[in-house]
């Protein structure tokens, strides 16, 4: 191949390794990049804000599970990614983030636009590179695909001084990479840890799954149903998890956790065997560790050996996939299921339906209004809309517990939520990522009015591409995640929350260009959801929602998942703050 | 407790400050670290000495594992490992002491590396106890100021079995 510029081989590599578009934002040092794209196929999404390129990327990601690529200039465009690319580190999302730095000769010499991006993304990302030869530029960017996508995915940055972008050398392809010789991918289940794991399967009597988004990121959806269906056992998902098994599926209960549904809480708390497939036993799913699952034997199948025994002690650990993992267990069981004698089988059978029954007899409860719209009622309508069909994209705070309460997910990879970092700002640039990987799907950001204001810039990426994202902004005028925490512990001493002064709706878009409006009264709602979906362009619909309204049940920080507050009570103020 | 960890890693920009981050970003104070390349040039073996909590242990070793550079890492804290150190001092010791003091880092087989009229330069290797000791002793004799090189650890070799698969991977495990 004819010699080629480093922007150029950075290019050619993207494209080789599948990206169908970058979310970027240019800058000094990345302009050979820049001048590459003028002239070329690939797509690059102009955002408003390098934060959202990452955002997108992810949105992109967690869409496809394909990776998501970003891109940004040395110094601020870098640092700006940060929050991004540490995002997709707690949620295991593929991300390859492309920055440029100053050239080599400057590095060091505290050069304009110079920051420590190598040294700052350490700990954003799963893996980083600093390229600073042209000749290892090509195997560099493979390498970061490769490794952003295998084992447990993860954001991986390269930094690509500007010499290097501007030199000219040879493009080697994927085949060329050398061996990863620390890198270690799980290898296939190992047989007699299936066994062992049927074994404990077996002799349960009370089984409980406990699934998250590591069954996603393995596109197991369809064996974990069916290992659901085999064992018989309910299944709560984490906020990653949703979608993973179909909301609807007879053996689903709920979300768990701080926010999770009562029978999913007292489900986990009274099984005899929990299982836990791709998830971290996370602080906001077990309460107070001590008395999370306390009666059960532990059963833990995860990618990524340093999280067996990392909060909760596996009685047996099973590292690897989820799906050859369930595919070997759902195999061995079908084969013995003899094993489960009758007893035992009853026993599981009233088990089940005893979870069954908690789950008919606590449903998400909440007080309708006539005079305001809840906050669940607009979540139970965007349910309708969707009828679990749509990709949702939320931010965090009470509405994104709302929608995890509320709405219904069909498949899996249509639901997207900072999960982990809990990103404020993340719904509306997820959602611009999810719509260019799926354009032909409907794609519902729904984000407080404080995240949106975060994200307010991204409205202009939205209008200049004309991407028809609905924008659903459910608005109580106030931080209201920390304002219920305020109202239950800290004697409603409301600090700083207040964000009232929020735009005018159908002027603000109007602003941007697209459409817009505002709905107050419940009557109304349904008029105006009707309005923003039926608009084939984007649509910014600001709905006003009950201020006071708190997200229940929830787990007092600290405390344990059976001990939730079910609905709001004055005794709720003695509960202890905590994180 | 202390830890003592061996690390097999790619000699490669930025492996260091992965490791190192590991442990600094849960607070860890880093007692000693060692580094530098095996057989193959293009590994390095790191010997680690940090204070990390009796159910830290196990975690930091397992997330150390999965940083891309390191392709083996092995707690010796309760092993059998050869643990050494080596240390340089530099002691300002009056012409009349110096026999006495010869004598004395004769014990510790510490020696002499260079000399002038005010002061001596001994090295000394050993195992950490026994350098604290040598060190208390020549306290004694005057003012001194030294380095300490941090422990390096290897593992012992399994008695019946001889070759290995990778000598450098070796050095990390018993047998």
């Amino acid at each position: 191949m004819a010699m080629l510029s480093g922007a150029q081989i950075l290019i050619e590599s993207l494209v080789r390794e599948g990206a169908e578009a970058v979310f970027g934002y240019p800058g000094g040092v990345t302009l050979p990049i820049y001048d590459v794209l003028y002239s070329h196929p690939l797509r690059h999404v102009l955002v408003r804000h390098e934060q959202n390129a990452a955002f997108a990327a992810q949105g992109y990601a967690r869409a496809t599970g394909k990776a998501g690529v970003c891109m940004a200039t040395s110094g601020p465009g870098a640092t700006n990614l940060t929050t991004g690319l540490v995002d997709a580190l707690m949620d295991s999302i593929p991300v390859v983030a492309v920055t440029g730095q100053v050239p080599q000769a400057l590095i060091g010499r505290d050069a304009f636009q110079e920051a420590d991006t190598f040294g700052i993304s350490r700990s954003a990302t799963k893996h980083n590179y600093l390229v600073k030869d042209i000749s290892e530029l090509s195997q560099t960017v493979h390498e970061a695909f490769h490794i952003a996508v295998s084992g447990r995915p993860g954001p991986v940055l390269v930094d690509i001084t500007k010499d290097v972008l501007l030199s000219n050398g040879d493009y080697s392809d994927e085949q060329a990479m050398a061996p990863l010789r620390g890198y270690r991918l799980a290898d296939e289940p190992d047989t007699d840890a299936i066994e062992r794991a049927v074994e404990f399967l077996w002799r349960a009597e009370r089984p409980y799954i406990y699934a998250g988004g590591g069954v996603i990121s393995s596109s197991a959806s369809a064996e974990l149903v069916r290992f659901s269906e085999l064992l018989e056992a309910p299944l709560a998902h984490t906020v990653m998890g949703l979608g993973a098994m179909p909301t609807e599926h007879p053996n689903f209960i709920s979300m768990l956790g701080m926010h999770g549904s009562y029978a999913a809480n007292m489900g986990v708390t009274e099984c005899d065997a929990l299982i836990g497939l791709g998830v971290r036993f996370d602080d906001r799913v077990t309460g107070r560790l001590d008395k999370f699952a306390p009666g059960a034997k532990v059963l833990h199948v995860d990618i990524d050996p340093a999280e067996i025994n990392k909060n909760r002690r596996a009685d047996l650990g099973v590292v690897g996939d989820a799906k050859p993992v369930l595919r070997a267990i759902n195999e061995r069981l079908a084969e013995t299921r003899a094993t489960l004698g009758r007893e035992r089988r009853e026993a599981r059978l009233a088990w089940m339906e005893h979870v069954r029954a908690m789950k008919r007899d606590h449903p998400y409860v909440y007080e309708e209004s006539t005079e305001e719209i809840k906050p669940q009622a607009l979540m139970r309508k965007l349910d309708q809309i969707s009828g679990g069909e749509a990709i949702v994209t939320v931010d965090v705070g009470q509405h994104q517990m709302w929608a995890a309460q509320h709405l219904r997910f069909n498949h899996p990879r249509l639901w997207q939520s900072s999960s982990g970092l809990g990103s404020m700002g993340f719904g509306l640039p997820a959602a611009m990522g999810a719509k260019f990987a799926c354009p032909d799907k409907t794609v519902i950001a729904i984000v407080g009015d404080g995240g949106f204001m975060m994200s307010l810039p991204e409205l202009g990426t939205i209008a200049a591409n004309r991407l028809p994202v609905k924008i659903i902004v459910m608005n109580n005028n106030t931080l209201g995640m920390v304002r219920q925490w305020q109202q239950l512990f800290y004697g409603k001493r409301y600090s700083e929350v207040d964000v009232a002064s929020f735009p005018d709706a159908s002027l603000l878009a109007a602003a941007f260009g697209i459409a817009g409006g505002s709905v107050a009264d419940p009557a109304d709602l349904d008029e105006a959801l009707a309005h923003a979906f039926d608009e084939p362009g984007p649509y910014l619909l600001n709905v006003q929602v009950t201020p006071e309204e708190c997200v229940y049940p929830m787990v007092p920080a600290g405390g344990a998942v059976s001990e939730m507050i079910l609905r709001p009570e004055p005794e709720a103020a003695e509960a202890v703050a905590g994180d | 407790m202390q830890q003592l960890i061996s690390l097999l890693v790619e000699n490669k920009p930025g492996a260091l400050m992965r490791v190192a981050g590991v442990l600094t970003s849960r607070g860890y104070n880093i007692e000693s670290l060692t580094v530098a390349k095996t057989v193959d040039p293009t590994l390095s073996i790191m010997t680690i000495v940090a204070e990390v909590g009796d159910d830290g242990r196990d975690l930091l070793i397992k997330q150390i594992s999965r940083l891309v550079n390191v392709i083996k890492a092995v707690d010796l804290t309760d092993s059998r490992a050869v643990r050494r150190e080596l240390v340089l001092i530099k002691i300002y010791v009056e012409e009349e002491r110096r026999p006495a003091l010869l004598t004395e880092a004769e014990i510790f087989r510490a020696r002499v590396v260079d000399a002038s009229p005010k002061a001596y330069t001994i090295e000394a290797t050993g195992s950490p106890d026994k350098l604290n000791a040598l060190i208390a002793l020549l306290r004694s004799y005057g003012p001194i100021e030294m380095v300490r090189s941090g422990a390096m650890a290897m593992a012992r070799a399994k008695q019946n079995k001889l070759p290995v698969p990778s000598y450098t991977e070796a050095a990390l495990s018993e047998g």
